[in-house]
């Protein structure tokens, strides 16, 4: 049996990975994949915990997290789409006309 | 069983009459104004009548509650009325008099803008007028003691668009302010004391009480305040002020209530209340004191006014002193009866100076008159009528009341020969000075222009009419219309026979009102009250005074015709001989520059400094200023935080998650 700090650790690792993809990157393709991996490191500690503890709850928060994922990368997308379709580029830097 | 007398319709009538007319006046034709205006105030009079027709039957007082107002524990004030002689006298002559000068305004009015206000706000001030004179308790009368000052300011600003009207409005109402605030501490001693303000409990429980003979106590100190509010609303001594200026009103208010109504009210209120002066000796005096000085003060500035209305305000100031003076000798009926024939022969004065004034086209200086007489006998022949009634010459109503006046301040057991001398020497001015107005207007030669056109009184500077186009009678002088001289003739009757009542009679039907209830009446006093042989010897010493004022009254005549016809150039030597003393008198005293200096000016100048500049500008608008900079100060930095860039919005979330996670972490290993 795998511990459980191996999952957490790889979960951080997961997540840690978004963040500094979402910070750094300026295509907003990537910022978006950048949050999906970070929706997957947390879902990788759902998992873990679930097992763990043999709570189903974790197990359908993971399903939850995924139908909202899916949701908001058709969203996502048609957004990126319209941006870019107005804007002909996909750098986030220059998405900034809300700006004061 | 009483029957019921809709007492409270007699106020309420001129009030729905104002309503319409304030409403929706301004799409109605002049004569539906009018209608309106002299129809609900024509009711309320005949209503008065009929009351007065049925009065003997009734079972004194009468009392009517409308409803009830206020209630709080025991304390408990009702809209109710309250009728017995001295109210039924008051009514009669403010519903009748009222009616008159309603009817003759019709007539001078006619060509004004404004004419369906000018009918309005004259309602109105009938319903607080009657609303005043028919209240059963003191908050009731304040009502409409505040309600005739609110008149008087808006019928005295009624050429607004003129500054002098403007300011001389809101000096009345200022003015009327400082009495108004002893009359109100009167109220509050009263609810504090007596725990009522109906004047049949209050009456009944300061029935009860000691005469104040020595040192001032409750009574002494509500009877003082109340003489503060009476003061200032009948402009007397020192807060007369403000009745002079009140000419700038049309003259029909001039009449109606800088003369013969609304500034008698504080003779009313003292006379109402007459059960507590009766037991406060030292305010009595007071008021005594305070009239006969107003009497012959305000006769010497009369003398040298050469504004046809201010004389005749000053004359209306000297009367009422002479009112405060009955009052104060404890002659109440003295007082009612002067009251009642000054509002005859003194709206009669008013009307046909006003009547004057419209047939020279707006002039109001004397100077500027002369020779009238042939031009328009009837103002002439009634104002004549009034003249020698003021004078106090026999048999003209002034004569009687002015008479009762100083035979009582003579005889009465508060009077003094030196109220009685003073009042004799300023009868003797009062007539001077109304002679004098007398024979400048109606006598000699014509000094005006040829011709009163209308550019002639622009540039004359007249204060009445100057810019209202003048509809008739263009070119030269002209009597009024008729509707203007049937109200002048009327009172010219009353000014001639209404005297006739007798100050005797008139004692004798107000004695229920003035000395009704009053049980503590110590007998000496019951003695006054009820005639004596003794007194009756006085009566060869009553003709004797009377006969001194008639010659008072004479030598004023004679002087004024010396002066004023005989040998025009005279008064100039005069004044030139007495210098200053005319320099000052001419001036009104210097009484309004004095209290322009002592009391307005530091007023304005603390205001502007301390209030204004000190406390509002520089700590209330300064908070308020700074903290609003501050805020935007603020915020004009924070705003740099929002820069528009999404990825430093994604740094401050995870910089933000960061801290919250170490936080947590720190709070699970401490």
């Amino acid at each position: 049996m795998v511990p459980l700090s191996f999952y957490l650790v790889l979960s951080g690792i997961l997540f840690a990975c978004g963040v500094t993809g979402f910070l750094i990157k300026r295509n907003i393709i990537t910022v978006f994949m950048s949050i999906e991996l970070m929706l997957n490191g947390v879902n990788l500690s759902f998992v873990a915990f679930a097992a763990q503890w043999h709570a189903l709850s974790g197990q359908v928060f993971v399903f939850f997290v995924m139908v909202v994922a899916a949701a908001e990368s058709a969203v996502g997308l048609a957004i990126i789409i319209a941006v870019y379709r107005t804007r002909e580029t996909l750098n986030v830097d220059r998405v900034n006309l809300l700006k004061l | 069983m009483t029957p019921n007398l809709y007492l409270w319709l007699i106020p309420v009538l001129p009030l729905v009459g104002a309503a319409i007319n304030g409403l929706l006046g301004k799409r109605f034709s002049r004569q539906t104004v009018s209608a309106i205006a002299l129809g609900f105030c024509g009711v309320a009079f005949v209503m008065a009548l009929r009351i007065a027709a049925r009065f003997s039957s009734l079972t004194l007082p009468h009392v009517e509650k409308l409803a009830s107002w206020i209630r709080a524990g025991d304390f408990q004030v009702d809209f109710a009325f309250y009728l017995d002689p001295l109210s039924l006298v008051m009514l009669l002559v403010v519903t009748g008099v009222g009616f008159l000068i309603h009817i003759y305004s019709v007539g001078y009015m006619w060509e004004e803008g404004g004419f369906y206000r000018f009918f309005s706000y004259l309602n109105l001030f009938m319903f607080f007028m009657l609303t005043l004179v028919l209240a059963s308790n003191y908050l009731l009368m304040f009502i409409g003691w505040e309600g005739v000052g609110l008149a008087s300011y808006l019928l005295i600003g009624f050429w607004f668009t003129k500054d002098s009207a403007a300011s001389a409005g809101k000096k009345a109402f200022i003015v009327n302010r400082i009495g108004d605030f002893g009359f109100l501490i009167a109220l509050f001693l009263m609810i504090k004391h007596f725990g009522s303000l109906n004047f049949e409990q209050v009456f009944r429980i300061v029935s009860g009480m000691p005469t104040e003979i020595a040192g001032a106590g409750l009574l002494t100190a509500i009877g003082l305040l109340l003489m503060v509010g009476a003061a200032g609303k009948s402009a007397q001594l020192p807060l007369y002020v403000w009745l002079p200026d009140a000419m700038e009103g049309p003259t029909p208010v001039s009449a109606l209530i800088h003369a013969a109504t609304m500034v008698t009210a504080g003779v009313y209120m003292v006379v109402r209340s007459h059960v507590v002066f009766d037991r406060a000796p030292q305010a009595l005096m007071v008021v005594a004191i305070v009239g006969t000085l107003t009497a012959l003060f305000a006769a010497t500035i009369g003398v040298c006014q050469t504004d046809i209305k201010k004389v005749l305000a000053y004359s209306t100031i000297s009367q009422l002193g002479y009112m405060f003076m009955a009052c104060g000798v404890a002659a109440y009926s003295a007082g009612i009866f002067h009251l009642m024939t000054h509002a005859f022969f003194k709206g009669l004065l008013f009307l046909a100076a006003g009547s004057v004034i419209h047939a020279v086209g707006g002039e109001q200086d004397m100077r500027r008159m002369g020779g009238l007489r042939h031009h328009i006998p009837w103002t002439f022949w009634t104002m004549t009528a009034a003249t020698f009634a003021i004078a106090g010459f026999p048999p003209f109503a002034g004569f009687f009341s002015k008479d009762a006046i100083l035979w009582k301040a003579f005889s009465s057991e508060y009077g003094s020969w030196v109220y009685w001398a003073i009042g004799v020497f300023t009868a003797f001015l009062t007539s001077f000075y109304m002679f004098r107005l007398w024979f400048l207007t109606f006598f000699g030669e014509y000094r005006g222009e040829a011709t009163a056109s209308e550019d002639v009184h622009l540039a004359s500077g007249s204060r009445i009419a100057a810019s209202v186009p003048h509809g008739h009678g263009h070119g030269g002088i002209h009597e009024s219309p008729t509707i203007m001289l049937v109200p002048l003739v009327i009172l010219a009757l009353l000014s001639i026979f209404g005297g006739w009542v007798g100050g005797e009679r008139f004692d004798k039907f107000l004695a229920p009102a003035l000395h009704a209830g009053v049980t503590a009446y110590s007998p000496e006093q019951q003695a006054a009250a009820t005639p004596t042989p003794e007194q009756r010897e006085h009566g060869t010493s009553e003709g004797l005074l009377a006969s001194v004022s008639v010659i008072a009254g004479i030598s004023g005549f004679l002087l004024a015709w010396l002066l004023y016809l005989r040998r025009p150039q005279l008064p100039q030597e005069i004044a030139s001989a007495l210098g200053g003393f005319y320099e000052a008198v001419v001036h009104k005293y210097y009484v309004d520059e004095i209290y322009a200096a002592v009391f307005v000016k530091p007023l304005i100048d603390g205001s502007t400094r301390i209030l204004w500049h000190g406390i509002d500008r520089d700590v209330i608008d300064a908070t308020l200023d700074n903290s609003a900079e501050g805020a935007r100060e603020v915020s004009d930095a924070m705003r740099h935080m929002q820069s528009g860039n999404l990825r430093s919005y994604a740094g401050w979330i995870a910089a933000g998650a960061a801290v919250v996670i170490a936080y947590m972490i720190w709070i699970g290993t401490r």
